[in-house]
This record gives C-alpha cells, structure tokens and sequence, in this order.
C-alpha cells in the first residue's frame, strides 16, 4: 500500500496543491504564521501527513464527524477522486457498550458521515463501500474510556491494502 | 434491596464439545430467600457397573439453578428411602422439607434404560407424580431434565424449561497471530452437551430460533460484509437468505415460523422489513430516517418491539401488525434511562426485557408493558443481549466476568441469579430455545 499512496501522491501533486487552498490549518497555525502556499514542498508534506491518517475517530452512540478531521477527509476526498481507479472501503466500528445490532447500525451509520463528506467533495459514490463491524472488531482491548474512545472509529481501507 | 442470600456453590462440570473437552462451571451467585426445600435423594442404580449419568445430580442442579427450589445436601438426607413404600415422612417434616424425590435406573437388554421416580408431598404425604421412562444412554440427561420440568410443573404450577436448549456464538483467539474463531454452539439449557453448528473466522451474531426449535437464523460476515442465513440446527444445511447492499441484520423469527422480522439498510438506512420464509418476499415496516433495527416479536405475531435512535438515543418502540401492514402509530415504549435497547419480550407478552443504561452502566432491565414499571434486574456493567426462557421464569444474557465474556441467567424477579463460565473463549449472545415438541 505504501507504494500505490507514493504514486498516487506523486502523481497528484498537482491537485494537492488546489486541495490546500481548500483546507483550513486550525491546529497547527501555519497560516497565520508563514502565509498560505509559500512553499508547494510544505504544502504536499502536508498533504502526505494527511493521507496517512486513515482512522476517523467518534464520540460515544455519535456519528458527528468532528471538525478536527475535516482536512483529513479532503486531503482524501482529492487522493481519491483524482484516481478513479482507486476504491476504497469505509469500515465503521462502535465500541462495546450498549447492544450488538445497534451497535452495527452505528458503525453503518459512521461510515455513511464520512463517505457523505467524500462525496460533497468530488468523490464517485462507486469508489466507495461502507462496511459495518460494530463492536465486532476492536483494535483496543480494555474495558474503559481510553479503549472505547480507539474502538468508535471508521477506517479509510484503500483497495489493494 | 434485591440481593437477599449469597450461595456460593461452584458445580465443575464437563462439556462435551466437538473435538475437545471444554469445561463449564456453573456459580450460583444469588440464591433466593423462602426457595422450596425439596429432598433429591440419589436414584438407586440396578448394576454393578458404573452410572452413566448421575440423573438426580441433574435433577438437583436443574432445580437450584431455577432459584426456586433449596435442594437438600446430600450429606444432610438422613434417610435414603427408594420407593414411595420406604418413606418416614415424620423424619422429613422435622427436617422442614416440603417435598422429596425417589427414583431408580435400571439398564434394559436391549442398552437402554428404565428411569423411574416418584415425587411426594411431605405433608400431605401423598404421591404428587410417579413415572418410568424408557431412555437411551445419551438420553439420560434429557430424561433427567424433563423429570426436573415435571417436578417444577408440579410444584410451580408452570413448566418447567431444562429440557430445552440455548444458542450462543464462542470467540476463541488462536496462535500467535491470534486470530480470532467466532463459533455458533448450541447446548443444553445447563451449558451442557455443547454441539458446534457453524464456525467462521468472519463475525458471527444474532442467532434466533424457529419456533420449532428446528432451525436458528443468524448473521455472519462470511463474505466479508453482514449477511442473513438460516441453518438447520440437526443436518446443519445452510441457506443465505438475505445479502442486499447494506445490513442484512437483526433476524427475529415469527411465533407461527412463516415470517422473519429482520434489519436492512438497503435504502440508505438501517429500516425494519418483515420478510415472508418461504418466498423471501420482503414488507417494509418502518420509514424513518433514524436506525430502526433489533426487531423482537409480541408472542401473539401481531406486533413488533424494536431499537430506534428516532427520539435521539436508542430507545423500544412498539409497532402494531395487521393483516395489511402497520396498524396505527408507532408507540414508544421507553422513557427511563438514556439507553434501551435489544428487546426481548416475555411468553406471556407482558414484560420486555432489555439493554438498560444506568448512568456509565448497561444492565439488564424489564419493563412491566401494564403497569409501565421498569425493574433493573442485574448489577455488573456490560450486559447484553436478554433472552426470555419459554416459560417465562429466568433470563439468559450475556455480561463480562474477570475480562472474559460469560453467560448469565437472572430470574424474572431478578432474585435468583448465576453465571456460565466456559473455560474457553469469549461467551455471547445466547439466545433460549424454545420448548421442544412433545
């Protein structure tokens, strides 16, 4: 998977840098400080830190995408709509508490936020499939918050991963 | 104050499970005040060889199990009569047991055996039920527990649910890798016998009985995504019966067995269809933005209780079936509490029980559907997935004992209660079978 992101980065360069003027940089102040799109080169690295972020992360029986994960989902809504060949599987997960089917029709739920917010920014609804877990698969394994807060996620899954 | 005595009695029993001997042991962890004293004394064995199967073992497990019946120790049966004939009832009155159990096994020529037993009233010192049965080597634990449905019919004035079954989905993680095995058992209401009916390193839930007690409905993401199957639980023949785009969740078959009530989100959102068994011809029954799903039957087959988050958080609703479709409003059910989910309703039709959320808990609740009463019915956290036994009286639900998932059973009351613990794997989902055809 490494490589097919390195490609599609390499060769997406071009709409990383439209996607920018699109993103706004609310956690690390870049532009306040040394102005927008100075330097391409800062700009793709940014764009590169994004896409690696693949896991959307939800608050408790919520389906919200919080506005922290925004540039997240347009660095990836650019990433995927400029590669039509590309498909890629929403995978929601809710945490352990409460019950199982609910919990798959919030998982649904999840996935279906965040593939909203791709396709309100150019993605084919073809390249995407919302799968739901539930609390079926947890990556964190306690019984607390620290774990629960792990577990109600979405996971942007590339083809060929 | 729900909690009255504590009896901490650990039964060790083995399981026999496909391939390997997996161990289950049963803890009683809440008795009940004012339960029944009834005598068991051990049925006399007719061999020189070695019992095959303790039956009134069975027997006095089956009912302490039930939080109804305070059976006698063994140490503490001062006499040992083994017919009717031999009984002092003096002797048991002065030891305050109401009722007491003689029986017999006796091995037949053709490899079976007879099971005979007689019930008594201690003070009346009348015989309230005698029979023989004839049973098969295996059979002589089902005999066992239709004894035990007996002596509950005859003293409860209800049947008596041990010789039924209860389905369950085991998570076991294997290797290094530890990848993870989901298997669908099917047991004895006592966690004995366990039979593996379906396994899959894919997810595995929801399973729900026929009627008959012949097929289980179930969802399991063999193909990567959830889909609905049914499966006959003796020939194991699978059918898939629902994989639109989207969930195919959340099966709840029909009392008559023509119908399932199921979730598909085929139409953009989780919605509840009721699709007719033999023809899968699909009737849509709720249309609402919001999830709608965890269908559950009233006993009568003319309406649905159900998980939606329409009101915000998930709560029950109840919706009325005619012989059109959906007859007048929807109704909801729930209003203490922030979470109520996964509803099971009661044989009689008159309590539902459910995932009940008390502040950073989820508990098993009841909820009286006349008197609108909500009663908590558990103490620990993470409890899921309620299921009504057929007759009423107790509840199977899953919870998470020591970081591991169990099996739990409350009485209705909530005063009798105990756990299930198999030595291997994560326990879920149960679901009680209902009554075996007579």
């Amino acid at each position: 998977m490494r490589h097919l992101l390195k490609l599609l980065f390499i060769s997406g360069l071009a709409i990383s840098i439209v996607a920018c003027s699109t993103m706004g940089n609310k956690d690390d102040g870049t532009e306040a400080e040394g102005g927008a799109m100075s330097e391409t080169g800062m700009l793709s690295d940014d764009f590169q830190v994004m896409l690696e972020k693949r896991v959307i992360y939800f608050e408790f029986n919520s389906s919200v995408v919080k506005s922290e994960y925004q540039d997240i989902l347009t660095a990836h809504a650019e990433n995927i709509a400029g590669h039509p060949d590309v498909t890629v599987v929403l995978e929601g997960h809710a945490d352990e508490r409460g019950s199982r089917e609910y919990n798959i029709a919030l998982g649904e739920r999840r996935a279906k936020a965040v593939q909203q917010l791709l396709t309100l920014q150019g993605v084919s609804q073809k390249q995407l499939q919302e799968i739901s877990f539930g609390e079926e698969r947890p990556v964190a394994l306690g019984h607390d918050e620290s774990a629960w807060s792990l577990n109600r996620r979405v996971e942007l899954l590339y083809s060929g991963e | 104050m729900l909690l009255t005595k504590k009896i901490t009695t650990a039964i060790l029993l083995c399981v026999l499970a496909t391939k390997a001997y997996a161990t289950l042991t049963i803890d009683i962890t809440q008795g009940v005040e004012g339960a029944l004293p009834i005598a068991i004394v051990p049925f006399v064995w007719e061999s020189e060889e070695a019992l095959p199967e303790d039956i009134s073992a069975v027997i006095r497990a089956d009912l302490q199990r039930s939080g109804r019946f305070a059976p006698v120790a063994d140490e503490d049966l001062i006499e040992r009569p083994t017919v009717g004939s031999q009984i002092n009832f003096q002797t048991w009155r002065t030891l305050n047991v109401d009722n007491l159990v003689v029986g017999k096994i006796s091995p037949l020529k053709d490899g079976n055996y007879q099971v005979k037993f007689q019930l008594f009233d201690v003070y009346k010192a009348t015989q309230l039920a005698g029979y023989s049965i004839k049973s098969s080597k295996k059979g002589l634990r089902r005999t066992a527990h239709r004894i035990s449905d007996i002596i509950y019919k005859n003293l409860m004035g209800v049947r008596g649910a041990f010789d039924t079954h209860i389905a369950y989905v085991t998570v076991i993680e294997k290797g290094e890798a530890k990848t993870k095995l989901y298997k669908l058992a099917v047991a004895d209401s006592d966690g004995y016998n366990e039979r593996i009916v379906y396994s899959s390193i894919q997810p595995v839930l929801s399973p729900s009985w026929s009627p008959d007690g012949r097929h289980i409905a179930y969802v399991a993401y063999a193909r990567g995504r959830p889909e609905l199957y049914i499966q006959n639980v003796s020939t194991r023949r699978t059918k898939r019966i629902a994989s639109y785009q989207g969930l195919n969740n959340a099966p709840a078959w029909s009392p008559n067995g023509e119908k399932l009530a199921l979730t598909l989100s085929k139409d953009g959102n989780p919605e509840i269809y009721i699709m007719d068994v033999k023809s899968h011809k699909l009737s849509r029954v709720t249309r609402n933005y919001a999830i709608d799903t965890e269908p559950a039957w009233m006993p009568n087959g003319r309406g649905l209780v159900f998980t939606s988050d329409r009101g915000g958080g998930p709560q029950l609703y109840q919706v009325v079936l005619g012989l059109r479709g959906v007859k007048g409003k929807i109704k909801r059910l729930t209003y203490e509490g922030s979470y109520n989910a996964r509803a099971s309703v009661s044989p009689d039709g008159k309590k539902v029980a459910m995932v009940h959320r008390v502040e950073d808990a989820f508990h098993i609740g009841v909820l009286d559907l006349e008197t609108e009463h909500m009663t908590v019915l558990t103490d620990s956290s993470l409890d899921e997935s309620p299921s009504f036994a057929p007759n009423g009286s107790m509840i199977i639900y899953a919870t998470e004992h020591e970081n591991k998932g169990i099996l739990s059973a409350v009485s209705v009351d909530g005063r009798a209660k105990q756990r299930l613990i198999f030595q291997e794997g994560d326990v879920r989902e149960p679901a009680w079978s209902p009554f075996k055809a007579r």
